[in-house]
């Protein structure tokens, strides 16, 4: 019942780790760059959600698209400010911008917010109408698994947006748009699209997923802090390079298998959980280095 | 699709175009004055003077490195010209960005073919359709009736733009693995795509045997007298350029050296000794 257990575990954090991942391929697979300040957008996202909340009582799901919304001015701040002023310099520039955009974030949050860790309330418990109790989620097998809703909600949320994004880049005007630009931007502003505006969409689209994902990961772990978005950040990304970066179902297929084998890594041994995580991914590397589902190696960092 | 064209308004041309009997009394689709760029102290295109009449397949010849694609660059606003202006069917295309050039009217073919590889060859064409697709993003994120209706009509335009060199069949192939000819072709259908009033064809018959380069001439000619566009050709196929170029321009060293019909080319002595070296006038490949 326990490898059952773990595994429900393992498939819902790594849900959380497949929204965020989506997040990086998506600005990876059109800008051609690591946004590694993806992390803390989450963060940024789970606090606007906590404050709003907490502090003003606005409904969770109000809560939730505030923090989109947030999220995506933030996104698109952030490349307008500091990534597209260098959209000609070499990829390196580039990286270092964004780790640099990543620890600002982080210490604003540290003065704005302070480092003591805030308590996420639990949006998913409802009432039982039998017993009266709160419930936060279905108990099966006379209690031997218990499925969380937040764990369903993460799952399911997680699946819709695979497929909204698969279907918005493969079948309308703008997710087309920024294929082309993921293929050659020349090219395509020379078929008048606006590659600047593209870009610009891409990051919103990023920073609201990121938002998703910082809501869902702090419901289910109820701690939040200045850093709580830094290590899922990684390991997001580690998640997308698993799966194959710049391919949507990669970043899906990266993100359930490395929460999967992060839980099952856990269960056998706390300490080297993250060991074991990415000494996977060095093994997947070795023998595949596109990815799992990635085609073709890009010269870019 | 049905294409509006506004039908050109009548104005007087300035003297300085390729074919000035054919463009009198009819506004210019393009029109360069005085347009030149230097790259640091090199001078690559100076004093480029040309206009290119509604309906018109011009060309623009000269040896390697004369500064043709050069040309097609800044009409594109690839590179922003240092000195000159375009005016593209009497408009100032000052301070315009490449996809804004686009969306006024200019559409061009690339020397290397540069396709969307990944995506499929309709795809290509809808990206070329990109600015005739109205709906807005959260149509196409909710799919909303305007979305379905576009998106209907988008492939639809693809489809009978692909048709114009039968290749509707091939619509859900990856452009990439087309054979080098198919290609060529796509680039030109999704240059189509973006409405243009001109259209650039950088070396559109390189690679091509003969009877590919015949077949390709009637098509180019076909496609003037369908869309009714002005068509300006950089190539080094003479039998292409001088069969179906009403005007051509010839460029060395950046500089405008002759313009003309093909007649008047090929008998111009200093295109002969710039352009066709130490050959004779009959060494010529026409």
């Amino acid at each position: 019942m326990s490898l059952l257990s773990n595994l429900v575990n393992g498939i819902s954090l790594g849900s959380v780790y497949a929204i965020i991942a989506l997040g990086y391929t998506m600005v990876y697979g059109i800008a051609k760059m690591l946004n590694f300040a993806h992390g803390d957008v989450i963060m940024v996202g789970a606090y606007i959600c906590f404050f709003a909340t907490q502090n003003f009582g606005l409904h969770p799901i109000l809560g939730a698209l505030l923090a989109m919304v947030v999220c995506t001015v933030l996104g698109i701040t952030i490349e307008r400010l500091a990534y597209k002023p260098l959209r000609q310099a070499p990829s390196l520039a580039v990286l270092i911008t964004a780790i640099g955009m990543s620890y600002f974030l982080q210490n604003s949050a540290l003065l704005l917010w302070k480092s003591d860790p805030k308590v996420f309330p639990t949006f998913f418990a409802f009432q039982d109408k039998a017993t009266g109790e709160m419930k936060t989620g279905i108990t099966l097998f006379d209690g031997g698994l218990t499925i969380t809703y937040v764990a369903m909600f993460t799952v399911l949320m997680c699946v819709v947006i695979m497929v909204g994004l698969t279907l918005f880049t493969g079948k309308t005007k703008m997710g087309k748009a920024m294929r082309a630009c993921s293929e050659d931007k020349a090219a395509a502003q020379l078929m008048g699209i606006d590659v600047n505006f593209t870009i610009s969409m891409t990051f919103a689209i990023g920073s609201a997923l990121a938002a998703i994902a910082g809501v869902l990961l702090c419901s289910s772990y109820q701690t939040l802090m200045p850093t709580t978005g830094s290590l899922p950040g990684i390991k997001a990304f580690t998640a997308a390079v698993f799966g194959g970066i710049g391919s949507i179902p990669g970043a899906f297929l990266g993100g359930i298998l490395l929460g999967v084998i992060e839980i099952f890594a856990k269960a056998f041994n706390t300490q080297i959980s993250d060991a074991v995580v990415f000494a996977v991914l060095i093994v997947v590397l070795l023998v595949k280095p596109t990815g799992l589902l990635g085609k073709t190696v890009r010269e870019k960092v | 699709m049905a294409k509006q064209f506004e039908k050109p308004k009548m104005v007087p041309v300035p003297s300085h175009s390729i074919v000035p009997e054919r463009d009198l009394g009819k506004l210019p689709v393009l029109e360069c004055q005085h347009l030149g760029i230097d790259f640091g102290g090199l001078t690559a295109v100076n004093e480029f003077n040309i206009t290119v009449g509604p309906s018109e397949i011009a060309g623009l010849i000269g040896p390697n490195g004369a500064g043709k694609t050069t040309v097609f660059n800044l009409l594109t606003k690839v590179y922003q010209p240092t000195r000159g202006t375009i005016l593209l069917n009497g408009k100032d295309t000052h301070g315009m960005s490449t996809a804004q050039v686009n969306q006024a009217g200019i559409a061009r073919t690339f020397q290397n073919i540069r396709l969307f590889n990944n995506l499929s060859v309709e795809d290509n064409v809808k990206i070329g359709l990109h600015n005739q697709i109205r709906y807005p993003m959260w149509d196409g994120i909710l799919r909303l009736p305007k979305y379905w209706k576009q998106e209907k009509l988008a492939h639809e335009s693809a489809l009978e733009l692909l048709s114009i060199f039968g290749m509707q069949d091939l619509a859900g192939h990856q452009a990439g693995s087309l054979p080098y000819g198919a290609q060529r072709r796509l680039e030109i259908v999704r240059a189509l795509a973006t409405n243009p009033s001109l259209l650039l064809l950088d070396e559109p018959a390189a690679g091509m045997n003969p009877s590919e380069t015949a077949e390709l001439m009637e098509n180019i000619v076909k496609i003037r007298d369908t869309f009714h566009i002005a068509i300006m050709l950089i190539e080094h196929d003479m039998s292409l350029v001088m069969g179906i170029c009403e005007g051509i321009c010839v460029l060395n060293f950046g500089q405008i050296i002759a313009k003309g019909t093909a007649e008047e080319i090929q008998a111009n002595p200093k295109v002969i000794e710039a352009y066709l070296g130490s050959q004779k006038k009959g060494g010529a490949k026409k």
